[in-house]
C-alpha cells in the first residue's frame, strides 16, 4: 500500500494524542485535578492539539475535504464513520476534563468520571482508526488480530512519552511515568515483533491462479499490463517496499523504541532527556506507521503479476 | 445508505467469456468515451500527451499467460476487469459518507458523485481493483453497469446494454439479470461453467467468467493421418482421376430451361 | 437514508448523425452523438453491413482522434532547412498557387517527374484516376509495402483475393485455418465471426508465429516459423493429393486443372496452354478422346494425362503437372517438419482433420441453381473449410507463391464460394486476373496529357511491362519492370530512395498522402531521412519539391515544403466506393459514405476536395469543363455523385437514377448523398439466394454482375491453379518473345514465375548468415492500434505507450537474457535497443514487437519525452529497403520478386544483452521541434 504522508501523520499524531488524553484521563482518576494550572492546560494543549493536526491532516488526502462532515453518517457499518464519530464525539469529554482537572472550572468530583469517560473514549478512537485496517479483509498485514492492540499500545506508549516530557518540562516528572513508560514501551516491541512475525509467517494463500479463476487451466503469469504507464491500482495499492529495506526500518524501529526506553530511564536522573524519549518514540512511530503501509500487500496485486497475496 | 439493502432479487451483472475475448480494448475505450461524458464525467486523463501518461479507467483487460499442467506451451487468455458488483461489497460498507451504495432494485453498486468525500477507502476495500480515484474530480469513479445507459429512455432499445456490452466485437461480453436462473446469462454460466473471482473473500461477485474451453490440438487430440497404402501414390491419383466425370450431378440443361424469372437484378 | 435518485435517462447529447469510421482501414459504421456540435460520443451502427453495431478499441476512441493536439491548422511551407520544423503559415490560395506552379511545370515538361503517391487513402478511386488525368505513371497506394501479395495472387488465382474482397462463410464454415492475421483488415467482422464459430464449435487453427489476439483464442496453434507458411501448406496438399482427398469434380468443372498445357522444352510455346484457333484453351474430351475446347458443356474433361494433340503437340492436363510436384517426398510432412518448425504428426493430423471436414461433412443448401455451362444444380454443395490470410504471408519475399499454395489448397479441397468456404465478395469475382493493364510505357507520357489508361492493373505478359526497348524501368519505384513484373499495387516503398538515387531517373515533385514515410512506413528509416535532405552539388534538394497532405503533425510534416492540411475523418465528405477497396459483404455488394458530422475549427481542407481544385487549376480535363471552370465545383461531395467512370457506373453504386430508384447503374442522383444519410450513410443489396455461392460459375451472378458493371462479360472465372501469365515471363526469361529480360534480370524471372505454386526461402535468409543472424524478427498490429495514428490519441497511448521486443522464454535463457532486461537487435543492416519481455506463446527462433508505436522525440502533437520516443523502438531501422549486392552489383528491392511486395517480415537478428542498461531505447533521433509557424 502507498503510504501516504497525510495518513502517517494523522495515524501517529492523533495516535500519540489520544494515548495522552487517555493518560491524562487515569492520571485524573488517581490524583485529581492537575497540580498547576499551567501543567494541566498545557497537557491538554498538547494533548487536543496533537489529535487535531492529526485528525486535520487525515482530511489533507481527501478529494472533498469540505464534505467530511459526511463521514460522521455511516457510523453502523464503516469504521472510517465510526471512527470519525468517535474522535469528534471525544472532544466533549476531553474539553469537559481539561476544565475541570486543570482547574479552570473549579469541580474536582468530575475529575475521576470525566477522566474516565476521556480514556475511554480516547482508546475507542484509536481502536476504532485501528479497526479501519484490521477489518480490510483485502490486505492480509492488516486483516491480523494484532493490528488492534499495535495501534493501541503504540497510542499508550507514544502518549505516556509525551506526558512524561511535559512532566520534566513543568518539574513534575515522576518515577511512575518511567516504569508506565517503559511498561508500554516493553509491551508495544513485544507486540511489534509478534505481528511482524505474524505477517512474516502467514501463509500468502491468494494466488494468482485464485484471483483469475484461471488455475482451473494450468499455472498464470503476467503477460501485457492493462496500461503501459502505471494507473491509480498501481500506485495506490501496488507500492511494495524491498524486503531487504523493511528489515532495515524494522530493525530501526525497534532500536528507536529502545533508545526512547533508554532515554526515559535516563530521565530519572535528568528529567528533561524524557523530552528526547518522547521525540524518538514519535520518530520510531512515523518509521512503524511508514512500514505498516509499505509492507501491506492488497489482493488486486495479483491481477498485475503478484504471485501470491 | 452504506448498511447494505436487503438482497435484490434482480442481480443485473455481466457475464464474460475467457474463452472469446481477444483483448482487443473495445469494451475499455467505449466504456471511457461513454462515462467520461457519462454518470461518471469526467474519467480524467493526467499529462495525456506527455511521458508516464495514466487516467481513470472504469474497464482494464489484462493480459496472462497460463501454463497447462504438463505442457510446454502457454496459452494467452485475455482478462477483461471491472467492478463486479458484489453482493456483500465491503467496498459499500467501509464508505463513511453513504456515496457508495449498492442499489436495492437491480443490484448495481454505484458511487454517489455528490457526496463521496474520496478518501479511497473503498478502492482499499475491494479485492478487484474495481475502483480508480479520479484526481481532477476528488471522488471515486467506479462501473456504473451504465445505469444511465440500461434504462436510457433517450436511446433505442437495442443500445441499452452497458457500453462495453454493445461494442464487444466477439460477442464476448454478456449482460443480464443473474438473480434469474432462466436469463440467457444465468445459463450461459450453467451451460459453461462459469465462476466468481476470489470467491473466499466471501464478496459474492454477481459477474461470472467464463472459462477458456479445452483446446483441441496435439495435446488432446488422437494422431491421425490420411491412409498412405503401399505401391505408387501417383498411380492411385491417376485411377482416381480416371474414374471422374465432369458432369454427372447435373441433371438438366438450363438452356432448355427459363431461368429469366432468377435474375432479380 | 434513502438511495439517491439517479438520472436513468440522461440526455448527453442533442443530435446524433451516421458516418463511416476511418480508425483503420476496416471502414465500420458509426453513430456520432453530438451536443453543442461537440463530439461526445461515439458507437457502433447497428445497421450498417459491416459492423452491425459493434465497435473496435479504436473506433471508440475516435473522439480523441478528432480533438487530437496534432492536428495541422494552416497550409504551411517551409522556410528553414528540411527537418528543422520552420515553416511559415500562408493562406489556402497561396499554398494552392503553389502547388499549381509546382505542378503545372513538371506537366508542360515531362509529367512523370511527379511521383504522387498516397497512403491510408481510402478515396484511391479519385486519387489514380487523378494521376492518370495529370499524365504521371507514377502512382499509387501504400499497397506494395502492404499486402499485394494477397491481392496479386488471388486475382490472378480465383478473381478474389484475401484481404477484405472476401470471407469465410463465417455461417457454414466449420473448419476455419488463419493464416499470419493480426488485427488488421476487416478487424470487426472477423473478431463476431471468431465469436461466432466459438460458440458453435467449429474449429479454429492459427498458423501465426506468434500466439496472441486470434491466435489467442484458437483452438490449435501452429507456432511456424516465418515465412515457411508455403512448405506447410504444400505439405498439406501432398498429404490431401496422396490420399485423393480432393474434390475431383470442383476441379473438373470449375478450375483450370484439365487443360492441356504444351509440353515443349525450349520452345516459345513451352507451358503455355494449348489453344484452338479462336484462342480457347482446350482439354481432353475422355468420351471422344479428342481434343476439345475447355468450357464445352458436353465435354468429359480428362483430369490427368499426357496426350498428343492432332498436330503433333505433346500435352499435358496442368493437374497433372500439380500432382507430380506435390507428389515428391520433398513436399512430405517429413521433409518440410523441422523447417517449418512444425512437427509432422500435426501436418498430418491436419490435413487428416480438412479431409474429413471437407468429405465428411459436406453441407448441402436446398438451393438450386445454374452453372455456367447451363447445367441445373438441384443443391448448392459446400465443404465446410475455410480460410484466411493477411501479412504474415504477404510480407515475404516469398509471399506471392505462398499465398497462390494456400488458395491451391482451397481449391484442390472445392471450397472457393461454396457453402463453408471461402466466399467472394462483390464486386469479386473479377477475372483472373482483372483485365486493367497499367498505363505508363513509353510514349504514353507525354506533357499536357493524360495517361490512356489507369497507371495501376494486371500485366499477363511481358508485352504489359512498363519498361522501355532496354528494359529500363518506367515507373519511379520500378513497378512493372522487370525487378516487380507484378506489381499491382505499385512499390511505395522504393520512391525515396530511388529518386533519390536517380534510378531510374529523377523526379521534380513528390506529392505524397497520409503515409509517413520518413518513419514508421519506411524501411531504413536513417537512410530515408538522409534522401530526403540529400542535396546537389547546387544546394538544392535532389528530391527539389515534397507536397504533403495530411491531418496530423507526423514525421513527414518535417521533410516536407509544403504542407496542405486535410481534415479529420469527422469533418469531411468520404465515399467507400466499389472502385476502390470495397466494404461489401459476401451476401451483396455494399458501399458508403463519410459526411461531415462537425465542422472544421482550423484552416483546412478536405484533401480530396482540395486536389479536384488543385486538379481544376492545372487544367486536368477531367476537372475542368472547356470554359477553365470546375467541374466540381461543390468539391468532393459533387464528384462523388456525378463523375461517372462508365455511363451510369459511379463512386457510388447505390440510389442512383432518378428518385434514387436504381441500384449498380444509374444515372447521377443529385440526392444520392442525402439517401445515404437517410439510409444510415451505407448501402447494401442482399443477393438473392441462388447466387449467393459458386458466383465465379453462377449463370445468374455473372448475368447480373455485368449489369452492375462488375464484370465486362458474364464469363465465368475458371481458377486458374495454373498460372499461364507466369509462365509467359519465364519464356521471356528464356528468351522468346518480344520483350525480353536483360541478362542480368533472367536467373530471377526463370526461378520465380512458376506457374505452379511452390516455395523458396525469404530472401534476407538466404542472403546473410544464419549464424550471425539466427533468428527472425517480425512485427505485429496491435489491436487498439493504426500504424501511426493511434500514438497520438490521449487514450490509445495509454493503452499502449510504448512496446517491448518479446521473444521466447526457451530463447531467452539460452542468450542469457531476463524479463524486462534491455537487448540490442542486429540485422545486416543496422541495431536498435529494447525492452525484452518474455513469453511462451512464439516460435522460439522470432522476436517481435507491435508495430508503429515508437514515434520520433517532438512529432504527433508528443511532449519531448514521451515514452514512444524513449522506450519506443522500431524494427523499421533494421530493414533495408534494397537487399544485399547480387550479380554484378545491382540491388534489387527487398521485395517479392514477382509483385514487387515489400518483404518486411524477412528480417533476420540476432538479439544481445546490451551492454548499456540505461531505460532507453536506440537509435534516439534528434527531437524534431515543434513546428514553428511564423505568420
Amino acid at each position: 500500500m502507498h503510504p501516504a504522508y497525510s495518513v502517517i501523520l494523522f495515524t501517529t499524531s492523533s495516535g500519540a494524542g489520544y494515548g495522552l488524553l487517555a493518560l491524562l484521563g487515569l492520571v485524573g482518576v488517581n490524583h485529581g485535578q492537575a497540580s498547576s494550572l499551567w501543567f494541566g492546560v498545557t497537557a491538554m494543549l498538547v494533548a487536543l492539539g496533537l489529535v487535531t493536526i492529526g485528525l486535520l491532516s487525515s482530511t489533507f488526502h481527501l478529494g472533498h475535504p469540505e464534505r467530511a462532515w459526511r463521514a460522521f453518517s455511516q457510523w453502523r457499518s464503516s469504521w472510517l464513520s465510526r471512527e470519525g464519530v468517535a474522535a469528534v464525539a471525544t472532544y466533549v469529554p476531553a474539553l469537559l476534563f481539561g476544565l475541570v482537572w486543570s482547574g479552570l472550572i473549579e469541580a474536582p468530583s468530575w475529575v475521576a468520571p470525566l477522566g474516565i469517560f476521556t480514556a475511554v473514549m480516547a482508546m475507542v478512537t484509536v481502536c476504532c482508526t485501528a479497526k479501519i485496517y484490521s477489518t480490510l479483509t483485502t490486505i492480509r498485514a492488516w486483516n491480523n488480530r494484532l493490528t488492534v492492540p499495535v495501534y493501541a499500545a503504540f497510542s499508550l506508549a507514544t502518549g505516556a512519552l509525551m506526558l512524561a516530557a511535559i512532566s520534566s518540562l513543568f518539574g513534575r516528572f515522576q518515577l511512575f511515568q518511567v516504569i508506565i513508560g517503559v511498561m508500554l514501551l516493553v509491551i508495544l516491541i513485544a507486540l511489534k515483533l509478534a505481528y511482524w512475525r505474524a505477517i512474516d509467517t502467514n501463509p500468502r494463500n491468494h494466488t494468482m491462479e485464485d484471483a483469475t479463476g484461471l488455475g482451473r487451466i494450468g499455472r498464470v503469469s503476467q503477460w501485457e499490463v492493462p496500461h503501459t504507464s502505471e494507473n491509480y491500482i498501481q500506485k495506490e495499492m501496488g507500492y511494495v517496499v524491498a524486503r531487504r529495506h523493511a528489515a532495515k526500518l524494522r530493525r530501526l524501529v525497534i532500536l528507536l523504541l529502545l533508545l526512547a526506553a533508554l532515554a526515559l530511564l535516563a530521565a530519572i536522573l535528568a528529567p528533561a532527556i524524557a523530552i528526547l524519549a518522547a521525540l524518538l518514540a514519535a520518530a520510531a512511530g512515523v518509521f512503524e506507521r511508514w512500514l505498516f503501509f509499505a509492507e501491506a500487500q492488497h489482493v488486486v496485486t495479483l491481477f498485475y503479476g503478484a504471485k501470491a497475496a | 445508505m452504506t448498511s447494505l439493502p436487503p438482497p435484490s432479487a434482480k442481480k443485473l451483472g455481466l457475464v464474460i467469456d475467457l474463452d472469446t475475448c481477444v483483448g482487443c480494448q473495445a469494451c475499455v475505450t467505449s466504456c471511457k468515451e461513454w462515462n467520461t461524458q457519462g454518470y461518471s464525467e469526467p474519467l480524467t486523463d493526467t499529462t495525456p500527451y506527455g511521458a508516464d501518461a495514466s487516467g481513470v479507467w472504469l474497464n482494464r483487460v489484462h493480459g496472462y499467460e497460463v501454463k497447462e499442467q504438463g505442457q510446454d506451451q502457454s496459452r494467452i487468455v485475455h482478462f477483461p476487469r471491472s467492478c463486479l458488483h458484489c453482493e456483500t461489497p465491503a467496498c459499500v460498507t467501509v464508505c463513511p459518507t453513504g456515496a457508495s451504495y449498492k442499489r436495492a432494485e437491480d443490484g448495481i453498486v454505484l458511487v454517489n458523485p455528490e457526496t463521496c468525500i474520496g478518501c479511497k477507502l473503498c478502492s482499499w476495500a475491494c479485492p478487484y481493483g474495481a475502483r480508480e480515484y479520479d484526481v481532477s474530480h476528488g471522488v471515486m469513479k467506479k462501473c456504473t453497469l451504465c445505469v444511465d445507459r440500461i434504462y436510457n429512455e433517450n436511446l433505442e432499445v437495442e443500445d441499452r446494454q452497458p457500453a462495453c456490452v454493445k461494442a464487444c466485437p466477439t460477442g464476448a461480453r454478456h449482460f443480464g439479470d443473474l438473480g434469474d436462473a432462466d436469463s440467457k446469462v444465468s445459463q450461459l454460466v450453467a451451460e459453461r461453467g462459469g465462476y466468481d473471482l476470489l470467491p473466499e473473500m466471501g464478496y459474492k461477485p454477481v459477474n461470472k467468467y467464463l472459462p477458456p474451453r479445452a483446446r483441441r490440438d496435439a495435446t488432446n487430440q488422437k494422431a491421425e493421418a490420411l491412409p498412405k497404402p503401399d505401391g505408387s501414390a501417383f498411380d492411385r491419383l491417376f485411377v482416381w482421376a480416371d474414374k471422374l466425370l465432369s458432369g454427372k450431378q447435373a441433371t438438366v440443361r438450363a438452356s432448355d430451361l427459363d431461368h429469366s424469372s432468377k435474375l432479380e437484378g | 437514508m434513502t438511495e439517491p435518485a439517479v438520472d436513468t435517462s440522461p440526455k448527453t447529447w442533442d443530435e446524433i448523425k451516421t458516418t463511416t469510421c476511418y480508425m483503420c482501414a476496416c471502414r465500420c459504421g458509426i453513430k456520432v452523438y453530438l451536443k453543442n456540435g461537440t463530439v461526445k460520443y461515439i458507437d457502433g451502427n447497428p445497421n450498417h453491413p459491416v459492423n452491425k453495431g459493434i465497435i473496435c478499441g479504436k473506433g471508440a476512441a475516435g473522439i480523441k482522434q478528432h480533438y487530437s493536439p496534432a492536428r495541422l491548422s494552416k497550409p504551411l511551407v517551409r522556410v528553414g532547412e528540411r527537418g528543422s520544423g520552420e515553416f511559415r503559415e500562408i493562406e489556402w490560395e497561396e499554398a494552392l498557387r503553389t502547388a499549381t506552379m509546382w505542378l503545372s511545370e513538371v506537366r508542360n515538361t515531362d509529367p512523370k517527374k511527379l511521383a504522387f503517391f498516397t497512403g491510408r487513402d481510402q478515396s484511391q478511386g479519385l486519387t489514380g484516376w487523378w494521376a492518370a488525368q495529370f499524365g504521371t505513371p507514377n502512382y499509387a497506394a501504400h499497397g506494395g509495402f502492404c499486402s499485394v501479395n494477397m491481392a496479386a495472387a488471388g486475382l490472378y488465382t480465383f478473381g478474389g483475393s484475401f484481404w477484405e474482397f472476401g470471407e469465410p462463410d463465417w455461417k457454414h464454415t466449420k473448419y476455419f485455418m488463419l493464416f499470419g492475421v493480426a488485427e488488421d483488415h476487416a478487424s470487426n467482422p472477423i473478431k463476431k465471426a471468431l465469436g461466432k464459430l466459438k460458440a458453435k464449435g467449429a474449429k479454429i487453427i492459427s498458423i501465426n508465429p506468434i500466439r496472441t489476439g486470434y491466435s489467442a483464442i484458437a483452438d490449435e496453434w501452429i507456432g511456424i516459423r516465418p515465412g515457411t507458411d508455403g512448405l506447410f501448406v504444400g505439405a498439406l496438399i501432398h498429404e490431401l493429393i496422396s490420399a485423393q482427398k480432393i474434390d475431383g469434380e470442383y476441379l473438373l468443372r470449375y478450375t483450370n486443372s484439365p487443360w492441356l498445357i504444351v509440353e515443349n522444352p525450349g520452345g516459345a510455346d513451352d507451358g503455355l496452354f494449348a489453344r484452338n484457333a479462336q484462342g480457347s484453351a482446350l482439354i481432353w474430351d475422355g468420351h471422344s478422346g479428342t481434343p476439345m475446347p475447355a468450357l464445352s458443356p458436353d465435354a468429359e474433361p480428362k483430369l490427368m494425362g499426357r496426350y498428343k494433340l492432332p498436330d503433333g503437340r505433346r500435352v499435358v492436363t496442368s493437374f497433372q503437372l500439380i500432382a507430380e510436384r506435390f507428389l515428391t517426398p520433398e513436399w512430405a510432412p517429413e521433409a518440410v517438419s523441422e523447417r517449418c518448425g512444425v512437427p509432422v504428426e500435426t501436418i498430418k493430423r491436419i490435413a487428416a482433420e480438412l479431409a474429413r471436414t471437407a468429405f465428411e461433412e459436406q453441407i448441402e443448401l436446398d438451393v438450386p441453381w445454374t452453372d455456367h455451362l447451363g447445367r441445373y444444380h438441384e443443391k448448392m454443395l459446400g465443404r465446410p473449410v475455410s480460410m484466411h490470410a493477411m501479412r504474415g504471408i504477404s510480407a515475404h519475399a516469398n509471399g506471392f507463391q505462398t499465398c497462390r499454395t494456400i488458395h491451391m489448397l482451397q481449391i484442390l479441397l472445392g471450397t472457393i464460394d461454396v457453402p463453408g468456404g471461402f466466399r467472394y465478395k462483390p464486386p469479386f469475382p473479377k477475372p483472373p486476373p482483372p483485365g486493367v493493364k497499367p498505363a505508363g510505357k513509353p510514349g504514353q507520357v507525354k506533357p499536357n496529357t493524360p495517361l490512356p489508361g489507369p497507371p495501376l492493373g494486371f500485366v499477363t505478359s511481358p508485352e504489359d511491362l512498363l519498361v522501355d526497348a532496354e528494359g529500363t524501368p518506367q515507373r519511379i519505384d520500378k513497378a512493372y519492370s522487370w525487378d516487380a513484373p507484378l506489381a499491382a499495387h505499385g512499390m511505395m516503398h522504393m520512391v525515396i530512395t530511388n529518386a533519390a538515387k536517380k534510378d531510374p531517373y529523377s523526379i521534380e515533385v513528390l506529392f505524397m498522402y497520409m503515409a509517413n514515410m520518413s518513419w514508421n512506413s519506411a524501411m531504413n528509416v536513417p537512410d530515408t531521412i538522409k534522401y530526403l535532405t540529400q542535396k546537389e552539388p547546387d544546394g538544392s534538394y535532389t528530391i527539389p519539391k515534397i507536397i504533403y497532405s495530411d491531418a496530423y503533425s507526423s514525421e513527414m510534416v518535417h521533410y516536407a515544403d509544403l504542407i496542405l492540411p486535410d481534415t479529420t475523418y469527422l469533418e469531411r465528405w468520404d465515399c467507400i466506393s466499389m472502385l476502390d477497396r470495397p466494404i461489401s459483404e459476401a451476401d451483396g455488394p455494399a458501399d458508403s459514405i463519410r459526411q461531415p458530422v462537425v465542422e472544421p475549427d482550423r484552416d483546412v481542407r478536405p484533401f480530396q476536395t482540395m486536389l479536384l481544385d488543385l486538379g481544376n487549376r492545372l487544367g486536368l480535363p477531367g476537372m475542368t469543363r472547356t470554359d477553365g471552370s470546375p467541374r466540381y465545383p461543390g468539391g468532393y461531395a459533387d464528384y462523388i455523385v456525378n463523375h461517372e467512370r462508365a455511363p451510369g457506373i459511379g463512386p457510388l453504386a447505390g440510389f442512383r437514377g432518378p428518385n434514387g430508384k436504381a441500384q449498380g447503374r444509374g444515372a447521377p442522383n443529385p440526392e444520392q448523398l442525402q439517401h445515404y444519410i437517410d439510409n444510415g450513410c451505407h448501402w447494401y443489396y442482399e443477393l438473392p439466394d441462388h447466387m449467393k455461392y459458386y458466383r465465379h460459375v453462377n449463370w445468374a451472378y455473372l448475368d447480373w454482375a455485368t449489369f452492375f458493371g462488375f464484370m465486362g462479360k458474364p464469363e465465368p472465372v475458371i481458377h486458374q491453379l495454373y498460372c499461364e501469365p507466369l509462365q509467359k515471363f519465364r519464356l521471356a526469361a528464356q528468351g522468346h518473345g518480344k520483350i525480353i529480360p536483360p541478362t542480368e534480370h533472367r536467373k530471377r524471372i526463370q526461378d520465380h514465375f512458376d506457374p505452379i505454386p511452390f516455395w523458396y526461402p525469404p530472401f534476407e535468409g538466404e542472403m546473410v548468415s544464419g549464424e550471425e543472424f539466427p533468428m527472425h524478427a517480425v512485427t505485429q498490429r496491435p489491436m487498439a492500434m493504426y500504424h501511426s495514428w493511434g500514438s497520438q490519441n490521449s487514450w490509445l497511448r495509454q493503452i499502449l505507450g510504448r512496446n517491448w521486443l518479446y521473444m521466447a522464454r526457451e530463447m531467452a535463457a539460452k542468450l542469457r537474457i531476463a524479463d524486462g532486461d534491455w537487448v540490442t537487435v542486429t540485422s545486416h543492416h543496422g541495431q536498435i535497443k529494447g525492452q525484452a519481455k518474455l513469453m511462451d506463446g512464439v516460435n522460439p527462433e522470432t522476436v517481435w514487437t507491435w508495430n508503429a508505436i515508437g514515434k520520433r522525440s517532438g512529432t504527433w502533437g508528443l511532449q519531448a519525452g514521451a515514452d514512444e520516443a524513449k522506450k519506443g523502438f522500431l524494427l523499421n531501422h533494421l530493414i533495408s529497403e534494397l537487399l544485399p549486392e547480387r550479380e554484378g552489383g545491382y540491388r534489387y528491392s527487398n521485395s517479392d520478386p514477382v509483385t514487387g511486395q515489400a518483404a518486411w517480415y524477412d528480417l533476420r537478428v540476432r538479439v544481445e544483452k546490451a551492454a548499456d542498461q540505461s531505460a532507453v531505447s536506440e537509435p534516439q533521433f534528434a527531437t524534431l521541434k515543434k513546428l514553428r509557424r511564423a505568420k
